[in-house]
Parts: C-alpha cells; structure tokens; sequence
C-alpha cells in the first residue's frame, strides 16, 4: 500500500507517529484507588513494629479497656489491657496473608481442572462438572467450618478446607470462558497453524479466560477473609492470644453498649480490605472492556 | 505429477439429538500447488465445513463420515491422527473471515505471527521475529518493525487481515485456505487484499483454495471455480467457462442474481424457495424444487456429476439443454414485467 498524502501536508517521518495510546489505559480510576488502598494495608501489616511499639499480644489489666486517644494507646486497649493499634496491626499480616495465600491453590487448581475440562470435554468434563455440583450443594460457610472443626483449628485446616470447597468457583468460570473461547476463530486459527494443544491451551487460551478468573479471586480474597474472621469469631480460626481480626470482632462484642469501638475498629479493618480488592477487581473488568 | 491436494467423496455428518444431519455429501475438489480454486455456494451449502474439514477443524460434534483427503499422493485419512494434522496443519495455513476475532486480542500481532517460525519450523526466537517482520513487510504492512509490537484492536480491518494472511503465511504452507476473507471488509480494502493475496500466489507458488459467496471476488481471484449447493458439487471448471456458459440451473440462477451493468435485462433473478432440510434425504436433485427448468425425471433421480469437455463437470440431469435457459428465462421476465 502507498502512503497517500495531501498537498501541503508533511507527513510525520515514520517512527515519530505517535505511540497507539495504551499506557493511559492500564490503570483506572477503581483500579488505581484500589491498588493504593491495597498497598497502604499490606505495608501497615509489614511496617507494624515501627509504626506502634507496643506487643499486640502483652497484656496489663491495669490499662484494661482504655478508650481511643489514651496517651501510649492511641486506639485503647481491650479487656485484657492489650493494645488495640498493636492488634489490629499484627492481625492484618495474620488475616491479609492467609486471605491471599487461601486463594492461591483454589485458583490454581480450578484454573488448571477448567481448562482441561473446557477443552476435552467429555468424561473428564462430566466428572469434574459432577463433583462442582456436590460442592456447591452446600453453602461455602457451612462446609469450611465442617471441615475446619473435623481437621482442627489453626492456619493449615483453614488454607486446606478454603481450598477444597473454593476450587470449584474458579474451574466453573474458567471452563465457561473456555467453552466460548474454544470456539473463536483465534482457537482455530492456533490449531489450524498446528501448535501442540498444550501451548494453544496455555498461551492462546489460558490469557483470555484467565482475566475472569483473578476479578472473581479479588472477591474471593475478601470471602475467605471473612470466612477467617468467621472461623476466629467462632473459636476455630487462628489460636489465642495472636491477634486476627475475626477474634477481636468477637472478644469486643461483649463491651457493645460501653466500648463499641473494640468491635467496630477490626471491623472496619475487614471492610476497609473488602472495599480495596472490589474496588480492583471493578478496575480490572473496566480495564478489560477496553479490549 | 499427482496434484497437491486431492478430496475425494467427502461426507460430513453432524448428529444431532433429532437425526443426523448431512451437511457435505460427497465433495470431491483438487488443487494444484500455485492453483487458485474458488469454492462458491449460499449459506448453509456447506463449503465452510468443507475447508474446515480439510485441516480437522471441524466444530464439535461435526465429524467425517466417509471420502478420502489425499495430500501429495497420500492418503492422509488413513493415518493415525497425530500424524494427519502433522501433514496436513504443515501444507496448509488458514484465513479466516473475521480477523477481529482470528487474532488473539490479548496477544501481540508479531508474537502471533513468529509463534509457528518458532514452534513448528524450529527457528530462534531472533529468526522467527526477522521472519515475522519480514512477512508483515511482504503482505503491505507499512512500518512493521513498530506494528510488530501492537495489539490486534489497535490495527484497522485491512492491517489484520493481512496479519491473518501473515500467520496463515508463517508456517511456510503450500496451500492456503481462506474462508470468506473479505467479507468483513470494505469494497476498496477487499481489492487490496485480494491483490496482496494474488502476488504472493504468484510470488511464492502457494495454492489458494478461496471459500466465498462473492462471485465478483471469486471469478477476479480463481482460475477454477466449484459450484456447491446442498452439501454437494454441482458444478464445477475453468472460471471462465462456468460463468459464461453455465452448465447446471443453480450456477445459472446464481449469475443472474448479481447485476450486470452490461446486460440488456434490467430484471434480476431471484431463485425461489429455501436450501433443502439436509436432515432429510429426499429422492431426486436437491436443486429441484427451486429449479425452474426441472423435470419430472429430476424429482425421481439423483444426477450424478458427470464429466463434460473442457475440464468440465456438471450434476444436472438436462445440462444438454443449458444454452437454451437464457432464452427462457428471458420470456419469463418480459411476462412478469406486463
């Protein structure tokens, strides 16, 4: 093809056209807000020691349920005289890490069973399609904390009951988008150029069903945060005395009507983090609607 | 010398819960290395899933029934089936009709276009990428050394379509396949590709097989021409010859369909009716309830396609009679038109 040109017109010299406009593209408002948010609470919970000296876990009846403001408490302390800011501080590094670290092998694992399912399909497909249904036959809550209380409380039963019952959201979204996508012509047009099906399902496929799957995991981060807090509000969560937020809501409630803020700071903590990973996980479905 | 491609009787069947559906019954074609033949036909005839059959891209649960695909003398359906897409995904590369959705939108264009240098012909990442430049440069992509790097949305229509034809291109493939290529794309740009298509034809000696409904697009491209309706060719020969001098009703009516700013006959033809329901199996030519020269013997016999002078063929049962359907047709439009 020629360039055409006006008269009178000098065409840009190739290179200095300017650049499709993309870099503009990759962040957003929601998406952007919510990285910062994101990272100022990772940074608390790793920065903690030097922004409080306090011990999250020294108590001193004597500075029991002191109220926010206090000189050297500047959140108060609990019943037990601990410091509210230590706690809530400490409790996110607990309740931030076994949040994200909770999503890593559901989503790998689905991922991975979806694609494979999505793709095959046949007896493969029905077998794992078979078991999601009797997963999702009971509520999420419900079965973790059956299979919290059968293998006993602490981090591990958490990351393994998250796991088993968590998996199965992700290999349905994933085999969904890769029964759409196995179809498009860019599908075919892999297979057509004959590359091994390995490569087609994970450098063709895997990058275009994959979005949906880390938008659904933001949401999720915040599910087994909660499911945690739940789990520690129920005493089968992270042992006493570490801090984690779900054992604060839980200790703080007995003080509702005199101290309301021992319950509603760690509160405000889970709800803080619930409003960062949806906001990225909006940020990263406006991000893909550009596409 | 045995010609590079060589289908023979293909039929393929989709079963459905309610029967099976016979959607290509018997397709034979060939196509000579450096040949360009056009494989034209209405929706629903089944030429898309004839192409699509050829490289075993065929949409679940489409499958082969019968007929043999016979790749330089070697009939490929016979082999295990690793080794079939091996020979026939390396002779053949395909474009497909829309490049918006041929492209994979997450995926730099260069990448997409290096991937078969790289994977399947064994080059380095370095060569594969001076591969790749090299035939964005040679399908008209001005500055490709920076477009390398774009993604698809941020190219126009006709800039991926000829990536599309670079892909197809990048396997080093004998032949390429092109399913309805530009008909997703403007008149103007259509001619454009059409002509990137036609020099590298001649250029590098690549077969073209073109699947289109696009007569204009077809007779500009194709030296040789099939005609199919209902899952089946109905005739077929030189391009020239079969739209001068039609020698079966439906490639007839087909012509008439399309103006001719030449032709003293202002009306155009339209052919009555809908294709035929290809779950079922009817007695006689499938052409015949929209024909408007079919007999009483039509509707009672299926026509074979028979041979005819010229490198011709032709499944009509009163092709002998074709010279005359103009004249007819013509008596037929002056009585409409009072």
């Amino acid at each position: 093809m020629k360039a055409l040109t006006l008269p009178g017109r000098s065409v840009p010299a190739a290179g200095t056209t300017p650049r499709p406009r993309r870099r503009s593209r990759r962040f957003n408002g929601p998406l952007l807000a919510g990285l910062i948010l994101f990272g100022l609470l990772v940074l608390a919970a790793i920065c903690a020691p030097l922004i409080t000296k306090a011990d999250p876990t020294a108590q001193d009846l004597t500075q029991a349920l002191l109220p926010p403001g206090s000189r050297g408490h500047l959140l108060g302390t609990d019943r037990f005289g601990r410091d509210t800011l230590a706690r809530l501080l400490y409790g996110a590094r607990i309740d931030l890490r076994v949040g994200v670290l909770a999503v890593v092998s559901p989503f790998l694992i689905g991922t991975v069973l979806g694609l494979v399912s999505g793709w095959f399909g046949g007896w493969f497909d029905t077998l794992v399609m078979r078991i999601v249904d009797m997963v999702v036959a009971f509520p999420f809550f419900v079965l973790v904390i059956a299979l919290v209380f059968a293998l006993g409380p602490g981090t591990g039963s958490i990351y393994l009951a998250i796991t088993l019952v968590g998996w199965v959201a992700y290999a349905r979204i994933v085999r969904g988008e890769v029964l759409v996508a196995k179809n498009q012509e860019y599908a075919l047009a892999a297979r057509a150029s004959g590359l091994p099906t390995w490569r087609i399902l994970l450098r063709h496929l895997l990058p275009n069903v994959v979005l949906q799957a880390i938008v659904f995991s933001m949401s999720d981060i915040v599910l087994s945060i909660l499911a945690i807090v739940t789990l520690g509000y129920l005493g089968l969560g992270v042992p006493p005395p570490t801090p984690d937020w779900g054992s604060m809501i839980q200790d703080g409630q007995q003080f509702m009507l005199t101290h309301w803020y021992l319950a509603a700071l760690p509160g405000f903590a889970v709800v803080i983090t619930g409003l960062a990973l949806a906001l990225i996980g909006d940020g990263l479905v406006e991000r893909m609607n550009l596409r | 010398m045995s010609p590079l491609l060589e289908v023979e009787d293909l039929h393929v069947e989709i079963p459905l819960p309610h029967g099976t559906l016979h959607a290509v019954r018997g397709v034979s074609l060939t196509a000579d290395a450096g040949e360009a033949v056009g494989l034209v036909g209405e929706s629903g005839s089944g030429k898309s899933l004839t192409l699509r059959a050829l490289l075993g891209l065929l949409p679940q649960p489409a499958r082969i029934s019968s007929g043999r695909i016979v790749l330089d003398g070697v009939d490929v359906t016979a082999l295990p089936a690793r080794e079939r897409r091996r020979r026939l995904t390396g002779a053949m590369g395909m474009v497909f009709q829309d490049s918006l959705t041929a492209l994979n939108p997450v995926m730099r264009v260069g990448a997409q276009i290096a991937e078969a240098p790289r994977r399947k012909l064994g080059m380095s990442a370095a060569q594969a990428k001076a591969r790749a430049v090299e035939l964005m440069e040679r399908v008209g992509i001005p500055d490709p050394e920076r477009r390398y790097r774009a993604y698809p949305h941020e190219l126009s229509g006709g800039m991926r379509q000829r990536i599309c034809i670079a892909i197809a291109l990048s396997g080093r493939p004998r032949l390429i396949l092109a399913d309805e290529p530009t008909t997703a794309l403007d008149v103007t740009i259509q001619a454009q590709v059409l002509g990137v298509v036609e020099s590298l034809r001649r250029a590098e000696g690549v077969g073209l097989i073109l699947v289109s409904h696009d007569l204009a697009v077809v007779s500009e491209t194709c030296r040789r021409i099939y005609v199919m309706y209902a899952g089946r060719v109905v005739e077929s020969g030189p391009i020239l010859d079969v739209l001068s001098a039609p020698r079966h009703p439906y490639s007839f009516a087909l012509l008439r369909s399309v103006p001719d700013p030449d032709a003293p006959v202002h009306r155009l033809l339209t052919i009555p009716g809908q294709p035929p329901d290809l779950m079922e199996t009817a007695a006689g030519c499938s052409f015949a309830p929209r024909c408007l020269f079919a007999a009483d013997a039509c509707r009672e016999q299926d026509p074979p396609l028979v041979a005819l002078p010229g490198d011709r063929a032709t499944a009509c049962l009163r092709h002998e009679e074709a010279d005359r359907w103009s004249d007819l047709v013509a008596g037929l439009a002056t009585v409409e038109e009072v």
